[in-house]
């Protein structure tokens, strides 16, 4: 039992500190992609290859003024980002992030809490992390970030129907919606050669739902200041900015796991290797993946021009939406017919 | 007329089913991006490395010496007057027995200043000097905290005395150079 | 343990739902509604009904409330104040409110409370809920489904048509 208790903190410190140490290096990643997609170095000067940057970063947002607005509805106003980030931080808990490490005869599967609800339990997260972006957009009382607020609310309910329905149909092809064993199914082939058009709706509502280019309307600053976080200042911006790169670390593992296999290697039992070693090559192999899809949502930012709002209306009810439906309804005739 | 080779010509035609769907247009954009990450970078990055820069670099301003290290400058005021940006101003002064050694000629500049706020860098004030004195240099102006700092006087402008330590302007000053500034002076007098 | 959570839950949601009714501003009272539909949430979890539990989540608190106060940002509610209602309407209220607190005592009076649910019933996992609502309660089910869909073309129409009616508001006062 304390054995048992100990392993579970143990490995919710470590996944916690991973996701905060990876949201951090994320920062300096994108602003070293941005630069080098734009002929530029990106910062280099804090250490060798600017990788002191997100610690410098940090310090500064630490040390800055703290301001509120006088107007504001003050315990909001820091619930706010702390909700954000909270969020941010929960969907990690039921990620497979590798098989069962064995130690002296004890199993520890590396994952926080495998239920059999984990997809549902992502969504449940999910749909929350619309409330640090609206509470802390309305509390500042400022009309930019209301404006900001009320753009990520409604664009976050419209995209979370097509993300549902995309995944909806790798739910009845793998028929649980538990990740371990959505994971396992993916042995031989990936759910991503089946269903490549659920995973193309899902990157894109992925997008939608991290508020990054071309969805960041919340906080367009061409036309918003900085959107919702237009008041924030020090620590409390802080968490805007970095619960942005959680989510962007989150949102790559969950599609690394449902449409990319997870932790799973192929080929990797024929090796003859210790049951413990495939589980670290496992978990490695998986954090391959997750950089790869950390570096796309930064390609595609950018890539692509922000959407006008109507655009983004339009593609989230008009198009994703009736695809992800006929996407549901062709899987559930090929499974009929099988 | 054509300014350009890469004009294109805008339509309204209707979008076809391959173009609406938008996916080949997005993935041609990204293989843009993602070249101009294999790119050469045309970042210079500065205090290790420096932009290479022309001999004849109109920088900061020097006032020269003359091989006797005495200065130039007879204060004629000719730099001031064909300066566009009026940033040079001089009081005039005569050499005193015993300066012989400061100074080449019987009037010389007492205070002689140039505001770099103002100036141009047309080099206007260096063909017009008839005495040879003044000269543009390669060096970049420093910055300043507050703007009388930019008011440069003789202290900064003058070469030192040491003959290692002068500036070298022979690239500037070629035979050329001196010949037609002759043919000008004498066309002026004229 | 579990007789404390469940403690702690009802505290939770019974303080959550009175401050729904107390508090003055109405985003206040989302959040505490929000607050309520979780410690409900929490119930069902204890009751071994994950797949309810998520669903009252991802539902209730994820989309439905998200309008709510989508709406009440607008409105904008906080610096006009409250309308004073008169006598008569509060006397109505508290008699109407008076009469549900009956009922609902009644109700409960009748319920044999010595039958209490087992935490360890799998009716609650999803596949069983599938089970029993698609061999079941197909028809009901359907029933609702097409409920909500003539609700929801009931509600394009509406919109719809108001649009209609400021398209030719707009044309008048354009030939005007």
């Amino acid at each position: 039992m304390i054995i048992y208790l100990i392993y579970k903190i143990t490995l919710i410190v470590i996944i916690l500190l991973m996701s905060l140490l990876i949201a951090m290096y994320a920062t300096l990643v994108e602003r070293k992609f941005a630069g080098f997609i734009q002929d530029r170095y990106g910062p280099d000067r804090a250490g060798p290859w600017g990788i002191l940057q997100p610690v410098c970063d940090g310090v500064k947002l630490f040390f800055k003024e703290e301001y509120m607005p006088n107007t504001a509805d003050k315990f909001l106003y820091i619930l706010g980002p702390c909700l954000t980030m909270m969020v941010a931080l929960l969907t990690s808990a039921v990620i497979p992030w590798g098989g069962t490490i064995t130690i002296a005869g004890y199993n520890f599967p590396l994952q926080v809490a495998s239920s059999s609800i984990d997809i549902l339990y992502i969504f449940a997260v999910v749909s929350m992390g619309v409330y640090g972006i609206m509470i802390g957009g309305w509390a500042s009382n400022n009309k930019f970030a209301l404006l900001g607020a009320v753009r990520a609310s409604s664009q976050m309910i419209s995209y979370e129907l097509a993300m549902a329905l995309s995944i909806a149909s790798v739910i009845m092809m793998t028929g649980t919606l538990s990740l371990q064993e959505t994971v396992n199914q993916q042995h031989t082939i990936w759910n991503v050669v089946y269903q490549p058009l659920a995973f193309l709706i899902f990157f894109i509502c992925a997008l939608a739902e991290t508020n990054r280019a071309p969805f960041d309307l919340p906080e367009c600053e061409a036309e918003l200041v900085g959107g919702y976080h237009t008041e924030y200042s020090a620590m409390k911006l802080g968490f805007y900015l970095f619960s942005e790169y959680i989510n962007m670390f989150i949102s790559s593992a969950v599609i690394s796991t449902i449409f990319f296999g997870g932790y799973n290697m192929p080929f990797i039992s024929n090796l003859g290797l210790s049951e413990n070693i495939v589980t670290l090559l496992g978990t490695a192999f998986l954090f391959v993946k997750i950089f790869a899809f950390i570096l796309l949502f930064m390609w595609v930012r950018w890539t692509l021009p922000r959407f006008r709002y109507d655009q983004l209306m339009k593609l989230g009810w008009k198009i994703l939406f009736p695809l992800a439906l006929v996407n549901l309804i062709i899987t559930g005739i090929v499974m009929l017919l099988k | 007329m054509t300014l350009t080779n890469r004009t294109k010509v805008v339509s309204n035609k209707q979008m076809t089913f391959v173009e609406s769907l938008y996916l080949p247009a997005i993935f041609a954009g990204m293989w843009i991006t993602i070249k101009h990450v294999f790119r050469k970078k045309i970042t210079i990055k500065y205090p290790e490395q420096k932009r290479e820069i022309a001999d004849i670099y109109r920088g900061q301003h020097i006032l020269k010496r003359d091989e006797q290290g005495r200065e130039r400058c007879t204060a004629c005021g000719l730099c001031a007057l064909a300066c566009p940006a009026e940033a040079i101003t001089m009081i005039a002064a005569e050499r005193i027995a015993g300066e012989e050694k400061l100074y080449r000629e019987e009037k010389y500049a007492k205070v002689y200043e140039i505001n770099m706020l103002r100036c141009i860098y047309c080099g206007l004030c260096e063909s017009a000097c008839p005495k040879e004195a003044i000269f543009l240099t390669q060096k970049i102006v420093d910055a300043e905290y507050t703007r009388e700092a930019f008011i440069y006087g003789k202290d900064k402008l003058v070469e030192p005395i040491d003959m290692d330590k002068r500036i070298d302007v022979s690239k500037r000053q070629t035979d050329k150079v001196l010949k037609f500034k002759q043919l000008k002076h004498e066309r002026h007098n004229i | 343990m579990e007789k404390y959570i469940f403690f702690f839950l009802s505290g939770l949601a019974v303080f959550s739902a009175l401050m729904v009714l107390i508090s003055r501003k109405p985003v206040h009272s989302v959040l505490y509604l929000i607050l309520c539909f979780f410690a409900i949430a929490g119930h069902y979890i204890l009751l071994n009904a994950q797949f309810l539990a998520v669903v009252h989540i991802i539902v209730y608190a994820g989309a439905i409330m998200v309008l709510f106060l989508f709406t009440l940002m607008m409105l904008n509610l906080n610096i006009v104040g409250e309308v004073r209602k008169s006598v008569l309407a509060r006397v109505a209220a508290v008699i109407a409110g008076g009469l549900l607190l009956v009922t609902l005592v009644a109700a409960l009076k009748g319920l044999n409370l010595s039958t209490s649910l087992s935490a360890n019933t799998q009716i609650g996992m999803t596949s069983n809920i599938g089970k029993v609502l698609f061999n079941e309660y197909m028809f009901p089910f359907e029933a609702a489904s097409i409920l909500f869909l003539s609700a929801m073309v009931g509600a394009v129409m509406i919109g719809k048509k108001e649009e209609e009616e400021e398209m030719t508001n707009v044309q008048m006062t354009n030939d005007k």
